[in-house]
């Protein structure tokens, strides 16, 4: 035996590694998942800092702050930043701290990968932000990359190439840890059908990239050829469709949708059920709802290419297979309302922000909905309503599922429960602010406002200055956020139960909070009144 | 699931995965460097493909020891197996993307081109005279008389029956000799297990030298490169990152024969091998569709 060592029973003593080692080396899921957690706010703020360039630029017609090349690496980055950066971070970093936990299990089937796949987003993020220091300037074409348009950018081009590919190397490695977690490290007792639902929907999430992240890595792989190589493969004159592109594109792209949102609606069939104080309605439902929405993702890409010119017959497919996709949802909407169907609800922050999903996702899946009805898009098509539509599903969808998650779970970390009064400032001033910022855009875009447009016609004006300013508080707010997260890192607050909430359920809440350095090193024994609330 | 909860193994912490990300970051500065046209280009991105050998080679040998000195029990086992089953998954969805490419672009936009369905507008005003054939030797803008094409004619295609066909029977065969090998392994035949891996790792290269035999055949007589135009295009990364992912392979099998001659691996406890076989089987099955539809039809 070498320096690696076998751990049997170390429940009392917690021999953490310490200084800077304890991060860079680290084979700890919670470390990890901390750092991911860290790194994801860190972006958020970063992604959100372009917004907010956007929106200065955007509250007055006319050019104020930005030339339009500018403004354009602002929405292209805006967007790359907060898919790559701050969301899907925040649900592999809740993944790591919790899934283990959740599971009965010592850590991640593989600490060390779980480590690599941390550890390549910042240098992932140093190559795509640095290109704003380059010749030709940042990304600028849309953070879709298409083609012709994508090729035209300057030094940038192959460092965003490859910071995609970058960037799909950890997504892949993680997912690959969390499925050998899952289907390998589950305590004795722990069926599938009694995992919580989170972890349900972090299974279909890792599937969902392993099977769309290399599919987004040959697409920029054949852009990166047909730029330095000569190829042809999105240039009509040499036989190729600059189409293809968008087809392989969003291939990945819609899966990528469910990749983000997915884990948002596991953390709140986990909260809500605590604070309604009854078994979530439905389990099983769940579960097959959420595999349902993962398979048909596959099958319903062309829908963000109804304008394009397909053919009908492709046309009415996409059209149908989208419609499809409500029903599913529909049952995870009716479960969760059902859940709390007389309950014996309180509101607490985290119980706000799950219902804070439940409603505007809802309005999101709406205009959604309304979208994928073919000629009905050919209206809205490249509007602020499609803007509106998006970050109504990402902003009070999944960023909502995410701070409810560290709500729900922050007093569990750090052994400090949060302060109550700040987080229902940081509610309700982000759902005003959010509707003030959000709900305009789709008077906006009917009347036709087009989206990625640095200046536009007087007659928007009005709704664009309230929108900013909805866009401000929105963006301030989250400062509360941070300011909640010191306090309990700091220990500045009472001290949290093992329990925590008075009706929680899961094997996170037989730990100490906070919980062991090396989580459950003997395993606990699984039944039915431990398992899922 | 539930097999030998008695102990787990965790790992210490470890230098590997920082280093493999700084030498995967240092690869890709001096790639995007050399495609930029930096004369320092090459010599980074040289610097990073060793550093990332280096934390292959580092991380893997604490693995093998970790394995040797009897550390890995058979939960450690199975992560290992569902780890390497869904990472050849995600390397068949990679080659998904380029034979959806190659298939878009047989099946739509070519016929597009020459005419068909929608298509026939922009066939009218574009390129007229364009002929939509597969393999596609002329590409639309070489049909017009007055405009000089961006792309390079091709003379002729590689026939299938000919070192295609013999570069399928090496990779079938190689698929038999490491199936032989790891019988013999399980019998606990050393020298068997030794020799028909050294013969699978000589198919896997005389593969690879073959095929580099007809990318110079195709460039220096045909004129089939990456610049003629789609069909070059959809050629050369389709059989290009194959080959890649064979010599990739090969390279495995060696270090397993290694391995092998070392005394390693036992008749039940030989996952490494079998992990390597996968993707052996794997990159042999990508081969079999790229022969039928980059080559054959």
């Amino acid at each position: 035996m070498n320096d690696a060592a076998v751990h049997d029973d170390h429940h009392d003593h917690d021999h953490k590694p310490t200084g800077i080692g304890r991060w860079l080396f680290s084979t700890n899921h919670k470390d990890i998942g901390t750092m991911y957690l860290v790194f994801s706010l860190f972006m958020f703020f970063v992604g959100g800092a372009m917004a907010l360039v956007i929106r200065a630029e955007l509250f007055q017609p006319g050019m104020q702050f930005v030339d339009p090349q500018f403004f354009n690496s602002m929405t292209t980055v805006h967007a790359l930043v907060m898919i790559f950066g701050a969301l899907m971070p925040a649900g592999v970093g809740l993944a790591n701290w919790m899934i283990p936990i959740m599971i009965g299990a010592p850590d991640m089937a593989m600490p060390r990968m779980n480590n690599m796949s941390f550890w390549i987003l910042p240098f992932a993020f140093t190559l795509l932000l640095s290109t704003f220091f380059m010749p030709g300037g940042a990304p600028a074409g849309g953070w879709t990359m298409y083609p012709p348009l994508v090729l035209q950018l300057g030094d940038g081009f192959p460092f965003l190439i490859f910071a995609v590919h970058f960037l799909g190397i950890s997504s892949i490695m993680g997912a690959i840890n969390i499925i050998a977690t899952v289907f390998n490290m589950r305590a004795p007792g722990m069926t599938f059908m009694r995992l919580p639902l989170f972890v349900w929907t972090w299974i279909i999430t890792a599937f969902l990239l392993i099977a769309s992240m290399p599919v987004l890595a040959g697409a920029v792989t054949m852009l990166l050829t047909d730029k330095f190589f000569g190829t042809a493969f999105f240039d009509a004159a040499g036989g190729g469709d600059p189409l293809l592109f968008q087809h392989v594109f969003w291939f990945f792209g819609h899966p990528e949708v469910y990749i983000l949102v997915l884990p948002s609606f596991g953390i709140i069939s986990q909260i809500i059920p605590t604070f309604a104080r009854k078994p979530l309605f439905g389990y099983a439902s769940m579960v097959y709802a959420t595999a349902s929405i993962a398979f048909l993702s596959f099958f319903v890409w062309a829908h963000h290419m109804f304008a394009v010119g397909m053919p009908l017959t492709g046309e009415l497919f996409f059209m149908y297979a989208t419609m499809a996709i409500a029903v599913p949802t529909g049952v995870k909407i009716f479960n969760w309302t059902a859940t709390m169907w007389k309950g014996s609800m309180t509101f607490e922050t985290p119980m706000l922000f799950s219902i804070g999903v439940l409603f505007m996702f809802s309005i999101g899946g709406f205009s959604g909905l309304m979208m994928g009805i073919t000629p009905v898009d050919f209206q809205y098509h490249d509007t602020y309503f499609i803007v509106a539509h998006f970050h109504y599903v990402i902003v009070p969808g999944i960023i909502y599922g995410v701070i409810a998650g560290v709500y729900y779970w922050l007093p569990k970390w750090t052994g400090v429960m949060y302060d109550e009064k700040l987080g229902k400032l940081h509610f309700w001033l982000s759902t005003i602010s959010v509707n003030v910022l959000f709900f305009p855009m789709h008077f906006i875009g009917l009347a036709g406002m087009p989206r990625r447009i640095p200046d536009y016609s007087t007659q928007f004006a009005d709704w664009n200055a309230i929108i900013s300013i909805g866009g401000f508080v929105f963006g301030l707010s989250q400062l509360i956020l941070v300011w909640v997260v010191i306090k309990c890192a700091r220990g500045d607050g009472e001290k949290a139960t093992d329990q925590v909430w008075e009706s929680a359920h899961g094997l996170e809440f037989t730990l100490p909070s906070p919980p062991p350095f090396h989580s459950f090193t003997t395993p606990p024994v699984v039944t039915d009144a431990t398992a899922h609330s | 699931m539930s097999n030998s909860h008695d102990t787990y193994f965790i790992p210490e912490p470890s230098r590997w995965p920082i280093v493999g990300t700084l030498s995967l970051f240092t690869t890709f500065i001096g790639g995007s460097m050399f495609l930029n046209g930096y004369s320092s280009g090459p010599y980074v991105l040289a610097l990073g493909i060793l550093a990332v050998c280096y934390m292959f080679f580092g991380w893997f040998a604490d693995v093998i020891k970790e394995s040797m000195g009897g550390n890995y029990n058979k939960q450690v086992d199975i992560s290992f197996r569902w780890g390497m089953s869904w990472f050849i998954f995600s390397e068949v969805m990679f080659f998904a993307a380029f034979f959806g490419a190659l298939f878009y672009i047989r099946v739509f936009s070519v016929p597009w081109l020459g005419g068909e369905g929608a298509g026939f507008v922009t066939h009218m005003f574009l390129w007229p005279d364009f002929d939509a054939v597969w393999p596609l030797l002329t590409t639309p803008d070489m049909s017009l008389a007055n405009v000089e094409s961006s792309y390079i004619a091709i003379k002729d295609v590689i026939p299938a029956f000919d070192v295609p066909l013999v570069n399928t029977i090496l990779l079938l065969s190689s698929g038999v000799t490491i199936t032989l090998a790891h019988h013999a392994l399980k019998k606990d035949h050393r020298a068997p297990l030794c020799w028909w891996l050294a013969a699978t790792v000589l198919l896997g290269f005389v593969f690879v030298y073959f095929q580099i035999g007809e990318y110079a055949h195709a460039y220096h007589e045909l004129d089939l490169t990456m610049k003629s135009g789609v069909y070059g295009s959809t050629f050369f990364m389709l059989t290009g990152f194959h080959g890649f992912h064979v010599t990739m392979g090969a390279t495995m099998i060696l270090v397993i024969l290694f391995r092998s001659m070392k005394g390693h691996f036992s008749s039940k406890d030989h996952f490494a091998f079998e992990g390597v076989a996968w993707y052996w089987h794997f990159v042999d099955v990508v081969w079999l569709g790229l022969y039928v539809f980059v080559y054959w039809i």
